[in-house]
């Protein structure tokens, strides 16, 4: 069948519409430390449809890098074990061989991260690189490969490729070097774009053109994003689909705008509260009390519980991943009964008001 | 926080004419990160201090409380030149002007407890005696809402957003008049940013003191700031009361920054027409001649390459530097 629309996957991305590209299941990172074997996440599932953009979002250290990193099996050599199923195109990315994970990595699944600089290879020009990534992935011959990049130089928004082809990575400016990246990872033509922090080092206008160019991007060749970030504004202007996560787990899987109105989890809602973009003026931020709980101290039942204000006595079971209907998922057993709070003003109108009279 | 309207009138630090500038490290050019900026700094508010990265925000910050020496021009700290003071007095003075930089790692010494950590600039300052000085500082670290026994902790063994209120407390303890904060909440994560700044806020009433927010997050000092400075390759573009700047902006640059920053809002809220600017920030190295914008200003115009536009009151209390701010292409919304 079909691929859903592009650049109408907003809202009506009902899973289901399309077979998903990527089945993620039940997926889990351990780590060998000193201090004994670490479960650094657990119980990750969800899918992406062809040319769908998926937010992935969540504090620092709530496992979204390594969570992309093991879709490509890129783990750090302390890795003690990888759980739970990547079903990609029919092949399970978790088992398959190294053999058939070398076909699928850079060709049919890419990857950028955050600093260019240290992806890019500083001894060999810019155009090299692209076209070897080619090469190696594709067997085309050298002219080819060479035009190629130059269409593809020019497809990122690099002006004059014929002169930046045969540039050294240090000669370009931070966003032109996040062009280059986004480039090479598109070359062979990727099913699925993972892309780690693209424009946390860039400055907003700069950041404002990667954004568009990947959106772009993906609309036109139907490519999927899953878009690592801890930016809900980046996923808001980006995405199709918002993932939320907090130590470890995902908690909230929906709709980009219907996460933003009616966030079903109070972990979502705490954070889109916290934004000063939402509060008035000179007026005091609400924020979640405590903090994210340590990795080698994790407590039983619902994670999120010695910061939630809605917490119960039920709270203490182990929670799983429930399906709250029209696309959306959510960890939290209480999500009928809560109303909570989203990006919208009007929604938190009264707490809003009462806080703006305090002084 | 309404102040009242003769402290708020009360200029603190004034500004004027201040340049900097700094050998490139192969000694063969000069970097301009700061060429010729006007404000005062009013007692009792938050002054926002925007701009991308390279613009020149943390080398002013450091000129305003002398961790460097202005290449030319003049600040005046209530009306006084430090440089003109005597050593000793000059070191003294020093204690009311503080800044706390992005990094908290950077500014705790990892084998000190938090408790030495926050005694030194005390005891630097030979402030009262051991007795005192340890009062002092634990207050310090009660105020700014850390549990008692942190003190006797080391860095490692604090979160991100804890560290930072060590950090906070300890520019607090020598009762500062103002501090300059740059980047303050970068490195914290979303679910702690409000709290710090909530804490800056309740700080900002309980002693009097007064801000220079440097950041480049647009939403966190339109928040915190009475007045916003907007700054571009070493120059202010424009500045204003924080409501007049983000709703009606003056200059392009401000408007493009506006309309760049990704806002959590869901599709139906968001306007689509976005001022997407080209290329990127020039050097500083070799600036554009004339207005330092024109390069990536989709209104620039030949008069925009010749001179350089004047800095000026436009609106009470709202000053900008672009020749043609008044033009009807730029009415705001
Ligand atoms: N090699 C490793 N050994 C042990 N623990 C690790 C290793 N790599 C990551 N972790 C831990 O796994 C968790 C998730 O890390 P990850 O890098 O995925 O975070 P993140 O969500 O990308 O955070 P950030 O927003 O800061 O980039 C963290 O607790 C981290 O400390
Ligand atoms: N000590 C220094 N030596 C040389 N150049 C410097 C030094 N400090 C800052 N600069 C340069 O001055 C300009 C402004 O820097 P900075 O004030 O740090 O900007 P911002 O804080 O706005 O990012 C930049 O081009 C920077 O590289
Ligand atoms: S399960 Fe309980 S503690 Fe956890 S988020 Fe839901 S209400 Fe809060
Ligand atoms: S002076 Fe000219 S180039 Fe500068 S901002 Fe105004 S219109 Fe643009
Ligand atoms: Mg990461
Ligand atoms: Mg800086």
């Amino acid at each position: 069948m079909p691929a859903a629309a592009p650049g109408k996957c907003r809202s009506e991305a009902a899973p289901g519409a399309a077979p998903p590209l990527m089945s993620v299941r039940g997926l889990g990172i351990r780590f060998k430390t000193s201090l004994g074997v670490w479960q650094a996440t657990r119980k990750i599932d969800f899918d992406i449809a062809p040319g769908e953009r998926v937010g992935i979002v969540g504090e620092s250290g709530c496992g979204k890098t390594i969570t992309g990193l093991s879709i490509l099996r890129l783990l750090p050599v302390n890795l003690a074990g990888l759980d739970g199923s990547i079903l990609f195109d029919g092949t399970d990315l978790v088992s398959c061989s190294a053999r058939a994970m070398r076909a699928i990595r850079g060709r049919r699944i890419a990857m950028i991260f955050q600093e260019p600089m240290s992806a890019l290879d500083p001894v060999f020009t810019v155009g090299h690189q692209i076209a070897e990534t080619m090469r190696v992935h594709t067997g085309v011959g050298k002219e080819e490969a060479r035009a190629k990049t130059l269409d593809m130089l020019r497809r990122v928004g690099i002006a004059s490729p014929e002169r930046r082809i045969d540039d050294y990575p240090h000669q370009l400016s931070g966003g032109m070097r996040q062009r280059v990246m986004i480039a090479a990872a598109l070359i062979c033509g990727p099913q699925l774009l993972i892309a780690d922090e693209p424009t946390t080092a860039l400055d907003v206008t700069v950041q404002a053109q990667i954004l568009e160019l990947l959106r772009e991007l993906s609309e036109t060749s139907n490519t999927a994003l899953m878009l690592i970030t801890h930016d809900l504004g980046v996923v808001a202007e980006t995405c199709t689909r918002m993932i939320t996560m907090y130590a470890g787990e995902v908690i909230e899987d929906a709709p980009v705008d219907d996460a933003l109105v009616r966030p079903l989890h109070p972990y979502t809602s705490g954070l889109l509260r916290s934004l000063p973009h939402l509060s008035p003026r000179h007026g005091r931020l609400p924020s979640i009390p405590g903090r994210v709980p340590s990795i080698v101290d994790m407590p039983n039942g619902c994670r999120f519980r010695a910061r939630c204000t809605h917490a119960t006595q039920g709270c203490e079971a182990e929670q799983e991943l429930l399906d709250a209907g029209g696309g959306r998922k959510v960890r939290c057993w209480r999500f009928r009964e809560l109303d909570l709070p989203g990006a919208l003003q009007h929604d938190a109108s009264a707490p809003i008001a009462a806080m703006a009279g305090t002084p | 926080m309404p102040l009242a309207p003769d402290i708020t009138q009360d200029t603190i630090v004034s500004v004027r004419d201040l340049e900097v500038r700094f050998q490139t490290s192969d000694r063969r050019a000069t970097v301009k990160a700061v060429d010729g900026v006007n404000f005062d700094v009013r007692r009792g508010e938050t002054f926002g201090i925007i701009g991308e990265s390279g613009s020149g925000k943390t080398t002013i910050g450091r000129a305003l409380v002398f961790l460097l020496k202005p290449s030319a021009g003049a600040i005046r700290h209530e009306g006084i030149d430090p440089l003109a003071l005597p050593r000793k007095r000059f070191q003294s003075h020093r204690r009311d002007y503080q800044i706390i930089f992005q990094d908290p790692n950077a500014a705790l010494n990892p084998r000190m407890t938090i408790l030495s950590s926050v005694l030194e600039p005390l005891e630097l300052a030979r402030a009262g005696t051991g007795a005192e000085r340890e009062r002092q500082a634990r207050e310090a670290l009660d105020r700014v809402g850390l549990p008692q026994d942190v003190g006797e902790r080391y860095p490692h063994q604090l979160s991100g957003g804890q560290k930072q209120r060590v950090v906070i407390a300890r520019a607090l303890t020598l009762k500062p008049k103002l501090i300059v904060c740059d980047e303050v909440v970068a490195a914290l994560d979303m679910s702690i940013r409000g709290d710090v700044l909530n804490l800056f806020a309740d700080l900002q009433r309980e002693l009097g003191l007064t801000y220079v927010f440097i950041t480049h997050d647009l939403a966190v000092v339109s928040h915190i700031s009475e007045r916003i400075a907007v700054m571009y390759l070493g120059r202010f573009v424009e500045l204003g009361p924080t409501e007049r700047v983000s709703e009606h902006p003056l200059h392009p640059y401000t408007q493009a920054l506006l309309s760049a920053e990704p806002r959590p809002l869901p599709s139906s809220l968001r306007e689509d027409s976005r001022i997407m600017l080209q290329g990127e920030i020039p050097s500083p190295i070799d600036p554009p001649s004339g207005c330092r914008f024109r390069t990536r200003c989709p209104y620039a115009r030949p008069l925009c390459a010749e001179k350089t536009p004047d800095w000026r009151e436009l609106q009470p209390d709202h000053w900008v530097a672009c020749h043609f701010a008044e033009h009807r292409d730029f009415a705001p919304n």
